[in-house]
């Protein structure tokens, strides 16, 4: 029977194609593994029940298509099969949503040793901000928003002094230290979105929002916005580094702190306005 | 308790049966223009919906030609690349599955099959066509305005969908996108206050809800939650349409847009989130209950055998109706709204599995020793089945809220919905047509050209979607006209997608098939007589075919029996319609 | 979201009243033969199912308002506007206006076409009363200074009330066609079904009106504050 043969080639080659093929998740470069074994749990469950389903369809069909002579059984409902049934699938169910939820919890409970970053989302690029020494993030304002002041801190806030601004380059993480990182956003929705890292979060305009993760991996790691955010929204790149703490310190000592920057736009344009007299 | 009625009570006169009054046209024009008859309105809605079904799926060749071979095609540029994926998500969703399945087969199914001589209102019906239609005029409209169409995605999520980033988003894109919405769903609720009057006020004698074929509960229930769920777009869009035109700021908070602080304030763009959600998906299902009620009729019909568990699959309908009001949010998990939502919604939406699930044990438990016609309409409804349990599984991914944080927005979010509400739902909508048009047109549908369509869709539509989904776990984002350079999708992954574009083209051109079938049939078909499947279910009991003004001869029919005697041990055929007085054989062999 | 969630059970609750009475637990196999329908001929007119299936309608569309307004007036920097005197004028007016057309219909009862002609002009003027009203306010809220686009709770004002005064807008219509009606000289028992709907919506869009009205004057905010308290 052609029609059942095919059916079963699908469920099979289906499975197949899951286990043989190159195309996989990269691989995971944060605390997150517990997302993928959640995922991979719900693969080999879901995978099962598409199997199963098939596959009786596949026998249904080659055992039971029309001939002549044949008669379909008269058989309204067996309640006890269906009620087997319905047992069997809210178990499975509870098996992939408990160990979920579990996994959300930690998601949503951030350790009290994180330390804060921010990531600003722009049309199209990414800022970031570390605390200073005071390990604070100033506060900020849409408002305040201008060429001087890209991530738009209050300049009267004495925390944001001494936040370490990154205008257009990469950010650097230390490997195995919990960050919480606040996500903004001046004009539209973004979304921070490292593969490699698994969480994600949109960055919604006129809030803060946030999620944690440690990395666990160093390298250099694309940072792509998975919110549609415009025109050039696929161009919306940036990178991640994860380095070693030593390494990392030396990076961080080089940066400069919002006090420097706008101090040496000051003197830049008092330059300005000296040359030009 | 068991309620068996004897045959005493079939002595009754159809005369007794209250009638109704009938509009009668008078002219070409009230005939077949401005006609008030269901059947007519169904088709005028099925062709317009279809019409407009191929303008998407031409916008779906095009966004597969770009991601299939980025930088060839150098006439799609990234904003157009937003425009097609926005407008085909948007025709898809609401102006062809919407109408197709509530406009199209609600109307010309329900008074057939509930035997009824019309829709209670077929004037406001006449009118739902017809602002249905300028709501897709509009929507073409916005392809010729300057600017072009709106970009900003199916879900038109604030703030970019009205600022300038985006396409159409400052132009008339975006204005005439909302204004056909709103006309859409003015439409839509005069059509659905009929759907819903006449399935509870004029169903003919006998035909008690019990007895209704699961195509009238499916249609029933989706317009239900449609006429429930419609206002929540409908709120969203006008206050959006304000804040564009008059500058409120309902979703708009403060912001600055290159460099420019703008006017807007205080608004909440989350807001917007819920409130379409809140309507998105409710869609969702809007669009699978009458699948699944169409499909159940084509498997039990095309099986020879009664739909297995009837009442388990009413009670799933009208829990799955009930429950996809309060799942909305887990379209949000990382909107940044409160974290401690994902626990309720992720319960909740993975608890919908459930009734889910029971519909599709029943569905194949049907099969078995069932007496099985491979027609082409049983060949759709088997591949429904393997799509649509194929994109539910997927669902039980993005469903649970901590493992859609990395799958969410990217191909696998695309991958999964296309499978359950855009592959599997077209199945039915095949299988479907090629059920009823011997009933509508008179004629058959060529069969050979019906399998070939057929193959070609099933496995073409499957090599498109199923491969997605491993794009997506590779984590590819949507709505990226091109992927570009990253550290994580390695080059074999751009071969995958060139594949995937290919097996779209060649599904795409099978459609063509399709529509040349339904054309050429409507003269060469082989004459199909009054009920070609040997079905039971009213609509095949017409006095004419196809059935004339006012559906039945001068009596009503009187329902005797549930939509589903297939097979019945003891009777001379394998089939008996509902109207058929019960006869000289018993009931046997069923289980209490 | 709460507010529509609440409607939405209410409707829930009525529409498995309606299913509970549907028999949706008897096996149809086993039951050959004519089944009368408990819905037969003495049940209610398709226009009235109609109308009732269309104020659920209205009713989704109102409680979503409500839901938005709620939410959005969670945020901190909610400052509502000051609501004009002029609406506690205009409430009373369209509670007039439903009791003229409650009027109207008891004249049905008692076969009064005089009564019902009177009923129905009445209520018809004094919902006019009632739109110009509502214009009048604007205006007094446009002359103070509260704009649409200066604030979302004023927008939310503008919205709220237009979308309510459209509806009454619609049903004036209605309710113009079936006065013509009456006008002519039709028979009470003629208009029977004109003046029930009329009046069934006029009640319904007071109903909606007084919910408006504790929202926007921020009577609601206490009730709104408990909900959320038992909710969390």
């Amino acid at each position: 029977m052609v029609v059942a043969l095919i059916l079963l080639l699908v469920a099979i080659g289906s499975v197949l194609f899951h286990l043989l093929s190159p195309w996989w998740w990269t691989p995971i470069a944060s605390n997150w593994g517990y997302i993928d074994d959640t995922i991979s749990l719900t693969f080999w469950i879901t995978g099962a029940v598409f199997v199963a389903v098939v596959a009786f369809m596949a026998y249904c069909v080659f055992r039971f298509h029309h001939k002549e002579g044949r008669k379909a059984a008269y058989e309204p409902e067996n309640k006890r099969l269906e009620w087997w049934l319905t047992v069997g699938t809210a178990v499975g169910v509870a098996a992939m949503l408990a160990p979920g939820l579990v996994v959300w919890h930690q998601f949503v409970t951030v350790p009290a040793d994180a330390s804060q970053i921010e990531v600003m989302g722009q049309q199209w690029r990414w800022s970031y901000r570390l605390p200073g020494k005071d390990g604070k993030l100033g506060t900020s304002d849409v408002r305040n928003v201008s060429s001087d002041n890209p991530l738009g801190l209050n300049p009267g806030d004495a925390a944001g002094q001494d936040d370490v601004v990154i205008e257009s380059g990469d950010l650097h993480l230390p490997i195995g230290k919990p960050i919480k990182v606040l996500l903004r956003s001046v004009d539209v929705l973004h979304n921070f979105y490292v593969p490699e890292f698994r969480a994600k979060m949109d960055m919604v305009p006129g809030a803060v929002t946030y999620f944690w993760f440690t990395p666990t991996r160093t390298g250099s790691f694309d940072v792509l916005c998975a919110e549609l955010c415009g025109i050039a929204h696929a161009q919306m790149r940036s990178k991640v580094i994860v380095q070693e703490e030593g390494e990392y310190q030396a990076w961080l000592e080089q940066q400069q702190t919002f006090a420097e920057l706008s101090g040496q736009r000051r003197t830049l344009k008092a330059t300005y306005q000296v040359s030009g007299e | 308790m068991v309620d068996v009625l004897s045959d005493t009570n079939t002595g009754i006169t159809p005369a007794e049966v209250v009638d109704v009054e009938l509009y009668h046209p008078k002219s070409w024009w009230t005939t077949y223009i401005f006609s008030q008859d269901a059947k007519v309105i169904a088709i005028q809605y099925a062709l317009t919906a279809m019409a407009i079904g191929m303008v998407a799926l031409v916008l779906s060749w095009l966004m597969r030609l770009q991601l299939g071979f980025p930088g060839t095609f150098s006439f799609i540029d990234p904003s157009q690349y937003l425009q097609f994926i926005t407008m085909h998500g948007m025709i898809m969703v609401i102006y062809l599955l919407t109408a197709l399945f509530l406009g199209g087969f609600g109307n010309y199914l329900i008074p057939l099959m509930v035997g009824a001589r019309d829709m209670v209102f077929p004037y406001v019906n006449m009118l739902s066509y017809w602002i249905y239609l300028l709501a897709v005029v509009v929507l073409v409209a916005t392809f010729f305005v300057p600017g072009g169409p709106t970009g900003a995605g199916w879900t038109l999520y604030p703030p970019q969908a009205i600022l300038s980033g985006t396409p159409g988003g400052n132009e008339w894109g975006i204005i005439l996108m909302l204004a056909s919405l709103i006309l859409f769903i003015i439409g839509f609720t005069m059509g659905g206050l009929n759907y819903v009057v006449t399935v509870l006020q004029a169903r003919t004698r006998g035909m008690t809800l019990m007895r209704m074929p699961l195509t009238v509960w499916g249609i029933f229930t989706a317009t239900v939650m449609a006429l429930l769920a419609f206002p929540a777009l409908f709120v969203a869009a006008v206050m959006m349409l304000l804040d564009r035109a008059l500058g409120t700021s309902f979703f708009m908070p403060t912001l600055q847009e290159m460099g420019q602080l703008m006017k807007y304030g205080g608004g909440s763009p989350l807001l917007f989130q819920h409130l379409f959600w809140f309507f998105g998906h409710p869609e969702v299902y809007i669009v699978a209950l009458p699948a699944f009620g169409i499909v159940s009729d084509l498997i039990s019909t095309h099986a020879r055998k009664n739909i297995f568990g009837y009442r388990m699959m009413v009670w799933a309908i009208v829990a799955i109706g009930a429950l996809s009001f309060v799942v909305w949010a887990h379209h949000m998990y990382v909107s940044g709204m409160h974290p401690q939502f994902g626990f309720f919604f992720a319960t909740t939406t993975l608890i919908i599995a459930i009734p889910t699930a029971i519909k599709v044990y029943n569905w194949v438990l049907t099969l078995w020793r069932g007496d099985i016609h491979l027609t082409v309409p049983m060949l759709f409804a088997l591949a429904f089945i393997v799509t649509f349990v194929n994109g539910g599984l997927t669902g039980l991914f993005l469903g649970n809220v901590v493992v859609d944080v990395p799958l969410s927005d990217t191909m696998f979010v695309v991958a999964h919905f296309h499978m359950v509400m855009g592959v599997a739902p077209i199945m039915v909508v095949f299988g479907a047509i090629y059920h009823w048009y011997p009933k509508i047109t008179g004629r058959m549908l060529n069969d050979g050209l019906g399998k070939f369509h057929f193959w070609v869709t099933f496995l073409g539509a499957y090599a498109v979607f199923f491969p997605m989904h491993y794009v997506g776990l590779q984590g590819m984002p949507r709505r990226y006209h091109d992927i570009g350079e990253t550290s994580f999708i390695p080059a074999s992954a751009h071969d995958l997608n060139a594949f995937i574009s290919v097996a779209a083209l060649i599904v795409g051109a099978a459609q063509l098939v399709f529509v040349f079938n339904l054309a050429w049939s409507l003269f060469k078909g082989k004459e199909a007589g009054g009920n070609p499947w040997g079905a039971t279910t009213l609509e095949w009991q017409t006095p004419q075919t196809p059935p004339a003004h006012g559906n039945w001869g001068k009596e009503l029919p009187i329902v005797y029996r549930w939509a589903y005697d297939y097979s019945v041990p003891g009777a001379p055929r394998d089939f008996v319609p509902q109207n058929e007085p019960p006869g000289g054989f018993a009931v046997q062999g069923a289980r209490a | 979201m709460s507010a529509i969630v609440l409607f939405l059970a209410v409707v829930a609750v009525i529409a498995g009243w309606w299913l509970s009475q549907q028999r949706l637990a008897s096996k149809p196999w086993l039951e050959t033969g004519v089944i009368d329908d408990a819905r037969g001929a003495s049940s209610l007119p398709p226009a009235k199912i109609g109308l009732g299936v269309f104020l659920a309608v209205v009713g989704s569309l109102f409680a979503l308002f409500v839901s938005a307004y709620t939410m959005r007036m969670e945020l901190v920097d909610w400052r509502s506007l000051p609501v004009p005197k002029l609406l506690w004028f205009n409430t009373a007016v369209l509670i007039v206006s439903s009791g003229a057309l409650q009027w109207a219909r008891a004249a049905v009862g008692r076969d009064d076409g005089e009564g019902v002609l009177i009923g129905l002009l009445a209520g018809g003027a004094s919902a006019l009363v009632f739109l110009i009203g509502q214009l009048l306010a604007w205006q007094q809220l446009d002359a103070a200074g509260y704009l649409p686009a200066a604030n979302p709770a004023n927008a939310f004002f503008y919205l709220i009330t237009a979308t309510h005064a459209l509806h009454v807008v619609g049903g004036l219509v209605a309710l113009g066609r079936t006065t013509v009606k009456a006008w002519r000289g039709a028979e009470p028992a003629q208009l029977r079904l004109g003046v029930e709907l009329c009046t069934m919506y006029w009640h319904f869009l007071l109903l909606v009106w007084l919910v408006l009205l504790a929202l926007l004057t921020g009577w609601a905010d206490d009730f709104v504050a408990i909900c959320r308290q038992l909710l969390t």
